[in-house]
């Protein structure tokens, strides 16, 4: 019985020692994870492309996310440290890209669609309204040939 | 009139189609490198075949290079290694390898059996030098000119044809 019981105490005091293990690392830093975590949602990983680097488990990732952090402890701002990736591997890294006269197509094309479509909207309703409201040629002369046309095909 | 009203939709419609057209031809993979025409990041790291020796960038200055980043993990290079070894042979331009976040002995081991085109490789153990680099999918190759800039960026494997028709002549012009 007794030696039931020490096992059975081995066993709970295993577990606790084994549920320690397993807890994550808990850094120091609230702020800083907070402010790692909402730069890497801006920062796009290069190997899987349409993850950010908060998202990616690949190897690249994880070693971006190490720079990152060492950069963001070493004092340097959220814009340095996105200067930083951007130097190496150019705004593809950024997810909310710059504007600058390369991606002036990419910023304002959409709005320049919608207002050369509704400007194109616009001119043709008018057309219409203009077409719809001008009074239809009342050439008699037409109008007497079609009833002569009419007439004939009736006989 | 009549003509001018349908060739304004055919003309975006022939825009668009040639805008699409050329989107399908390009690799999202190859991210044009904005280190192109800057010069090449410093760098000191030790030598694979001889760790008491390191090799840096500004060793190589004068000098027209290629650094072609390497791991013995990486199953493209083994694509592109053959026409490294020929390009070694042919004695034309000097292959530095950086044998990225690789096992030493691995790196080695696989030289040995695939032969070794460098001139001398470094060790790029944890990744550092290559994100200085703008390093994100292993084979890619730089020319680097006598005076330490960048020219010219690989992304994936050499191909016979990348070899000829852009990097040879390159290294021509800048040999000269």
């Amino acid at each position: 019985m007794i030696r039931t019981l020490i096992a059975a105490a081995l066993l709970l005091i295993a577990s606790l020692v084994w549920a320690g293990k397993m807890e994550p690392a808990q850094s120091a830093g609230g702020a800083l994870d907070a402010r790692l975590k909402k730069l890497e949602t801006e920062l796009r990983c290069l190997v899987c492309q349409n993850q950010t680097l908060a998202d990616s488990n690949a190897d690249l990732a994880e070693d971006l996310r190490r720079e990152v952090r060492e950069l963001a402890v070493s004092g340097k701002s959220d814009d340095e440290i996105r200067g930083y990736l951007v130097a190496r591997y150019g705004d593809f890294v950024l997810y909310n890209p710059p504007v600058k006269p390369t991606t002036w197509l990419l910023w304002f094309g959409p709005f320049a669609l919608a207002v050369g479509g509704a400007g194109l909207w616009w001119v043709i309703l008018r057309r219409r309204a203009k077409m719809a409201t001008s009074t239809p040629p009342d050439s008699s002369d037409a109008q007497a040939r079609g009833r002569e046309l009419l007439n004939n095909d009736a006989e | 009139m009549k003509t001018f009203r349908w060739s304004i939709p055919l003309a975006i419609f022939v825009v668009l189609v040639a805008f699409l057209w050329i989107g399908l031809g390009r690799d999202p993979r190859e991210v044009p490198s904005p280190l192109i025409g800057k010069p090449a990041p410093a760098f000191r790291l030790v030598k694979l075949h001889a760790p008491n020796e390191t090799l840096s960038a500004s060793d190589l200055k004068g000098k027209v290079w290629l650094l072609n980043v390497w791991a013995s993990w990486c199953v493209s290079c083994r694509e592109e290694h053959p026409l490294l070894v020929q390009l070694a042979k042919a004695n034309i331009v000097p292959v530095y390898g950086l044998n990225y976040k690789d096992d030493p002995q691995a790196g080695r081991d696989w030289l040995v059996k695939n032969g070794d085109p460098y001139t001398a490789s470094i060790v790029d153990r944890d990744g550092r030098v290559g994100i200085d680099y703008g390093v994100y999918g292993v084979p890619e190759t730089f020319l680097i000119d006598k005076s330490g800039t960048i020219r010219y960026k690989q992304i994936g494997p050499i191909t016979p044809q990348a070899l000829q028709e852009k990097i040879l002549p390159l290294v021509r012009e800048l040999q000269q």
